[in-house]
């Protein structure tokens, strides 16, 4: 029920907003919650459990009960808590875990049933047969047990990650932090301050108290106001600080306004990251429920959320409200029901010494031991000095003491103090490096000593930064003593609720300290206490307080359970905002992508590079047709490719040489200038890192290549090596990868396209086989590699990147011209397995140079990474898996790559496992199937024919050992 | 026969201008990455003085001269940036060609820090990050050079392949950042 | 020292155990250690990190041109 004024909502701004299909109005400034409270909803969902019918209980983000799927369809984001959902517009809200509705849920039979779901009811019970768990138990128990369902379509909104650094971060914007935040603005840190609330204050949005003269509320508003009006303050509200991490690193969640979502690209929720040298936590505190019997009613609240909603939002949460407490709130709790004009049915304080002022029924010494009505409160008995009495009531404001919230202080391991005064947690002292507690959080509980412990925090935090805090008194505010008689829970029979969002009761905790599960640890987990998406904000020092006692040992004894990040749910799609889609990884495009998108090659990825498959000409209906095509271009005529992707790293200084022959297996500084040689490059245990050609183009420059696949990883390497083994080296390198378009132009005709181009003309004499230099082309200076990947005669071609779309256009036409055309990666294949040439399908990173074949070319002259290592036993021999060539018997039958090996006669299992197959092509020069692949022993049994075994694509085929090379073995074609 | 025709990395991509920040692509100019030789120092900065009234930048910094500007690159790189490097340098120092290797955005606007915020982790703050400051850093995936050109501007390099990426990558920030104003 | 100990690489004659500890053999200390890192999206330097794994506090930090040659 709305009461008639007050509060800091906007009236003028009414909303209309669905919940289970029914249409409602709130306010703006509402939460979902207080809407539904003004509308005297009562039931908002039913329990994970045993489907209670459950209400709300708190007004803030520790709610265990209100949980509620908000949006339609794909959009729907279930297990949002009403208690910090802000009204907007035409918000639409259903309530979870129920079937076929709130009012009549046919799973509440559960409840009926709760004599055997108690604690470990599910490892005792579902234990046998073993198969059942899977098949049958758990799938029930699911359905049965639950929160709210996702919508199984694409999520489509939008998120954000940003990051934010500063010298103080803030947590929370309640007095303390205010307070922290304003000493160390003024005194010329970069402050960034957060708070989950849509606006500053805290607590005080939620009292009737004056600060500095001004009603809280105000007094925060004022000072959030001077607080952006700085250049060095960030003030995020609605942003939640979920988790602390190393280096100052937080988490923290900022829920961004529906009226931010609904826009072009704008976000649902924004991940921050903020990196802060010193931390101030003033989360506040969390109340404590009272466990007693049925205490879950709906219609039962914690006294400080009774406070919020009459004070703030200007809702009665009942008409007729109890109050119930072990401590004054419980007395201001009353006063400001009274003050709303809300009738009071009994003030209820478990302290007998306890005395009031105020003109309610008062009942001191008593409890309340059993609530009633089923689907929303309709009366509490107490049982007082003169025995029980039952009183018709419609609203339970209850206070069992204040928790502060210590869980940032957990997350990176330590562990909280126990405060006996407090009768709860607090946060140690260095639990995180560089972040000082203040406010609630630390034990200080009134608004004097808030403010106080704010200005401490931050003249703590300024010292550690070498900084100076201006003189600043805190402004006149109550100092009240915080009294309290510790009260967890009410002796007498039925359950009564600790953890409400997992259904653990005071019940559970006793049988599983029973049944010695008396380690926290064990309780919490045998229970389920505190494993909800609440973390048990609400229960944990109660269900602990509960196991101390049933184990004869004091809290602090029994231990504490901790607290891990995220302090609320974080939604997946948040942590990884921007990945979804093109986000989810870089596209390198080569220069020649657009000319080959609009010849109709499919691409295809290599690494982050999009490269073409092949290019389908008129009446090619299978990519093979255009790849067999492609081959006979560059047998036969001539063909051209984009290489580019390969790395290109250029290597210059008067070492250059000494680095290369250190790096490579075999010398380079002898390589005559004008020269490019092949080389092999070991990693230092022995095995092939990558290969490629390098080129000497002057006397202390080279330029080497690498494979697409490694270019990262070997410059990395020449890292490694030029720094941290060999910084005495006089050489430089860096990447010209993205600087060179480079295309192959392979074939017989491929001197006389270039000549047709080149400013010059190049002949055997200039640029023999494994030639290089410089070349001109309409002026445009290029560089020319005589190299082959093809084994025909062939050529690579460079030219600055700005050149590659239009100089790619016209090497295609030309070749087009002269009976060739554009090659893509699959008859780039084609070719290179015909000559036998390798690639990472076969130097893996398990291969060494012996098994490819090319031992010889470990110089034994010079050191070189890898070389002693590769003279290892067992790096080389008859036992090694050795490269060679095989030819499929029967054309019908393919080799696929990744089948294994076996001999004829033998088992296809592991134990008679002889090798495997790396790359396969059909090949049109041969008209067959070949293969490369790895054969124990084999190039000792060249001409055996061998089983090949897919066990996954179930094909067998009989081939032929060969020698790899099938194609050209002398090289004639390439040198001619 | 057919002309050979340049083409910039973000040819058709960009200007982009969404809310208050605006973002086009810079062309034309010539890039070096500039590497001294051990022992080099010396000479090389009495040459970089001569040849373009520069001297070696500091880590993370950019030094202007006569027409360009020498931008820290990397652990023993600097990128001259504006003109073609002297060949007075070469002795000194190994010269590469980069005009054509890197895409290179200028973003400018009141909000150009907030959607730099979103791609990256650097403290873009004035004190750490002000006009004439340099990084080679991450941006979402990709590795990038991000220099403070002015108050409100920055300029981006990526790598000429991924100039697609930058700019989705871009769009998607400047879009989200829009959509809060 | 944990794996920086690949800045100090044998001789080619030094031994099969020698190699054996420098390719493959790492300690991996509860408490500090000194790390290689690469700034593999930034400017590519290879650091020595001195730092603890239980409470990853970061010492220090260091080129590892410069240890390397210090050392020689």
């Amino acid at each position: 029920m709305r009461v008639q004024s007050g509060g800091l909502i906007d009236r003028n701004t009414r909303l209309t907003f669905r919940f289970d299909g029914q249409s409602y109005q709130g306010f703006a400034g509402d939460t979902l919650a207080s809407a539904l409270l003004a509308n005297d909803i009562r039931l908002v969902g039913r329990s994970f459990k045993y489907h209670r019918p459950r209400g709300i209980l708190s007004a803030g983000s520790e709610e265990p009960n209100a949980l509620m799927t908000i949006g339609q369809g794909a959009y729907a984001e279930p297990n949002m808590r009403a208690t910090t959902a802000e009204l907007f517009d035409g918000m639409v809200a259903q309530s979870q875990n129920r079937w076929p509705s709130l009012g009549l849920d046919l799973l509440a039979i559960n409840n009926l049933a709760a004599p055997f779901l108690g604690a470990g009811f599910y490892y005792k019970t579902f234990m046998w047969p073993k198969a059942f768990w899977e098949k049958l138990y758990e799938p029930i128990i699911r359905r049965a047990a639950g929160l709210g369902a996702l919508s199984m379509a694409h999520n489509p909104d939008t998120y954000e990650r940003a990051w934010a650094h500063c010298d103080l971060l803030v947590i929370g914007a309640g007095p303390a932090g205010l307070m922290a935040a304003k000493a160390a603005a003024l005194a010329g840190l970069d402050v960034i301050i957060c708070d989950e609330d849509t606006r500053s204050g805290g607590r005080l949005n939620a009292e009737r108290l004056e600060v500095g003269g001004l009603p809280g509320a105000d007094w925060a508003q004022a000072l959030e106001a001077e607080l952006r009006a700085m250049p060095n303050v960030r003030i995020l509200l609605r942003t939640t600080v979920t988790g602390a991490y190393d280096g100052g690193t937080f988490g923290a969640l900022e829920v961004l306004p529906e009226t931010v979502a609904r826009k072009t690209g704008g976000a649902r929720a924004c991940f921050w990251r903020i990196v802060a040298r010193q931390s101030v936590l003033a989360a506040g505190a969390i109340e404590r429920p009272v466990a007693f019997r049925n205490n879950d009613r709906p219609g039962i609240m914690t006294a400080g959320a009774v406070r919020a909603y009459i004070n703030r939002w200007a809702v009665a949460p009942g008409r007729v409200v109890t109050v119930f407490g072990n401590n004054d709130d419980a007395h201001k709790t009353a006063a400001d029901l009274l003050a709303a004009g809300v009738h009071v049915a009994a003030l209820i304080d478990a302290r007998p010494d306890a005395t009031t002022e105020l003109d309610v029924p008062f009942y001191p010494g008593a409890v309340v031991c059993d609530a009633h009505g089923s689907k929303g409160l309709e009366a509490i008995t107490l049982q007082g000095p003169k025995g029980q009495e039952k009183i018709s009531t419609d609203c339970l404001a209850m206070s069992g003491g204040w928790n502060p919230s210590v869980h940032l202080s957990c997350h990176m391991n330590g562990r909280p103090e126990w405060r006996d005064d407090l009768a709860s947690f607090v946060p140690r002292a260095g639990a995180v490096p560089g972040m000082h507690a203040a406010g609630c959080c630390a034990g200080q509980m009134s608004t004097h000593a808030a403010l106080q412990g704010g200005l401490q925090a931050a003249q703590v935090a300024a010292q550690a930064l070498g900084v100076d805090l201006p003189d600043l008194a805190p402004p006149q505010a109550e100092d009240a003593p915080y009294r309290l008689a510790p009260l967890w829970a009410v002796p007498g029979k039925g359950r009564a609720w600790l953890d409400f969002q997992n259904d653990v009761t005071v019940k559970d905790v006793r049988q599983a300290a029973q049944e010695n599960f008396r380690s926290v640890e064990h309780m919490k987990r045998y229970t389920t206490q505190g494993m909800a998406t609440d973390q048990g904000k609400n229960s944990n020092v109660a269900a602990l307080a509960v196991l101390a006692d049933a184990t004869g040992r004091g809290i602090p004894e029994t231990g504490t359970t901790t607290f891990r990040p995220p302090y609320v749910p974080v939604p997946i799609a948040a942590m990884g905002a921007g990945a979804q889609g093109k986000g989810f990884a870089p596209e390198r495009l080569t220069t020649s992508h657009a000319a080959s998108l609009e010849m109709g090659a499919p691409m295809i990825a290599v690494g982050l590079w999009y490269r073409p498959s092949y290019f389908p000409r008129a009446g090619e209906t299978h990519w093979r047709h255009s790849c067999d095509r492609e081959v006979a271009h560059v047998r036969q005529a001539v063909g051209v490719c984009d290489v580019s992707t390969l790395g290109k790293i250029d290597i210059q200084g008067p070492d250059a040489g000494a680095l290369l022959d250190f790096v490579y297996t075999n010398t380079f500084s002898t390589l005559k200038v004008g020269r490019a040689r092949y080389g092999l490059m070991l990693r230092e245990d022995g095995h092939v890192m990558d290969d490629g050609t390098t080129a000497r183009l002057g006397e202390t420059h080279f330029v080497m290549t690498t494979t697409t696949a490694a270019a990262g990883q070997v410059m990395k390497h020449l890292e490694f090596v030029t720094q941290a083994l060999r910084p005495d080296l006089d050489v430089s390198f860096a990447s010209v990868t993205e600087q060179w378009a480079q295309f192959a132009i392979a074939g017989p005709k491929a001197r006389a396209l270039l000549n047709g181009l080149l400013d010059a003309p190049v002949d055997d004499s200039n640029f023999p086989f494994m030639g290089c230099g410089a070349v001109s082309l309409q002026g445009v200076a290029g560089r020319l590699f005589r190299i082959s990947f093809s084994g025909e005669h062939a050529y690579e071609l460079a030219v600055p990147a700005r050149f590659g779309d239009s100089l790619f256009r016209l090497l295609v036409a030309r070749a087009e011209e002269m009976g060739g055309g554009a090659y893509g990666m699959e008859a780039l294949n084609v070719l290179r397995v015909e000559k036998g040439f390798i690639t990472h399908s076969e130097i893996h990173g398990r291969t060494t140079a012996f098994d490819v074949g090319l031992e010889k070319m470990i110089s034994r002259k010079k050191d070189c990474i890898g070389q002693t290592m590769a003279d290892r036993p067992g790096l080389s021999g008859p036992e090694r898996e050795q490269l060679v060539g095989l030819l499929a018997l029967g054309n019908a039958r393919p080799l696929t790559a990744g089948a294994h090996l076996f001999k004829t006669g033998d088992e296809a299992i592991s134990a008679n496992d002889q090798g495997y197959i790396t790359s396969v092509a059909y090949s049109p020069s041969l008209g067959q199937f070949i293969g490369l692949g790895f054969l124990r022993d084999g190039r000792a049994r060249l001409g055996e024919e061998v089983q090949m075994v897919d066990h996954v694509r179930n094909v067998k085929t009989t081939c032929k050992v060969v020698n790899p090379v099938f194609f050209d073995p002398d090289g004639g074609r390439a040198r001619g | 026969m057919a002309e050979l025709i340049a083409k910039s990395p973000c040819e058709g991509l960009l200007p982009l201008d969404l809310g208050q920040v605006q973002a086009r692509e810079v062309v034309g100019q010539p890039m070096a990455l500039v590497a001294p030789f051990k022992g080099a120092a010396g000479p090389l900065g009495a040459a970089l003085m001569a040849a373009h009234g520069l001297s070696w930048p500091d880590p993370g910094k950019v030094v202007q001269g006569q027409g360009c500007q020498l931008q820290w690159f990397g652990h023993s790189h600097a990128m001259l940036v504006g003109c073609p490097p002297s060949d007075s340098l070469r002795t000194h120092a190994a010269i590469s060609d980069q005009s054509d290797a890197w895409a290179v955005v200028a973003l400018e606007g009141p909000d150009a820090a907030a959607v730099l915020a979103r791609l990256t982790p650097l403290d873009l703050r004035d004190s750490q990050f002000g006009p004439g400051d340099t990084a080679r850093t991450e941006l979402f995936h990709m590795s990038a050079a991000i220099t403070r050109s002015g108050a409100q501007s920055y300029q981006i390099m990526v790598f000429r392949s991924m100039a697609g990426t930058l700019v989705h990558d871009l769009k998607t920030a400047m879009q989200a950042v829009a959509a809060r104003s | 020292m944990g794996h920086a100990l690949a800045l100090e690489r044998p001789a080619p004659d030094a031994g099969a155990q020698v190699w054996d500890d420098y390719v493959h053999n790492r300690e991996n200390p509860a408490g500090e250690t000194r790390d290689l890192w690469y700034h593999g999206l930034g400017c590519g330097a290879w650091l020595v990190v001195h730092r603890n794994t239980v409470t990853h506090e970061i010492y220090g930090a260091a080129l590892a041109r410069d240890v390397k040659g210090a050392g020689q």
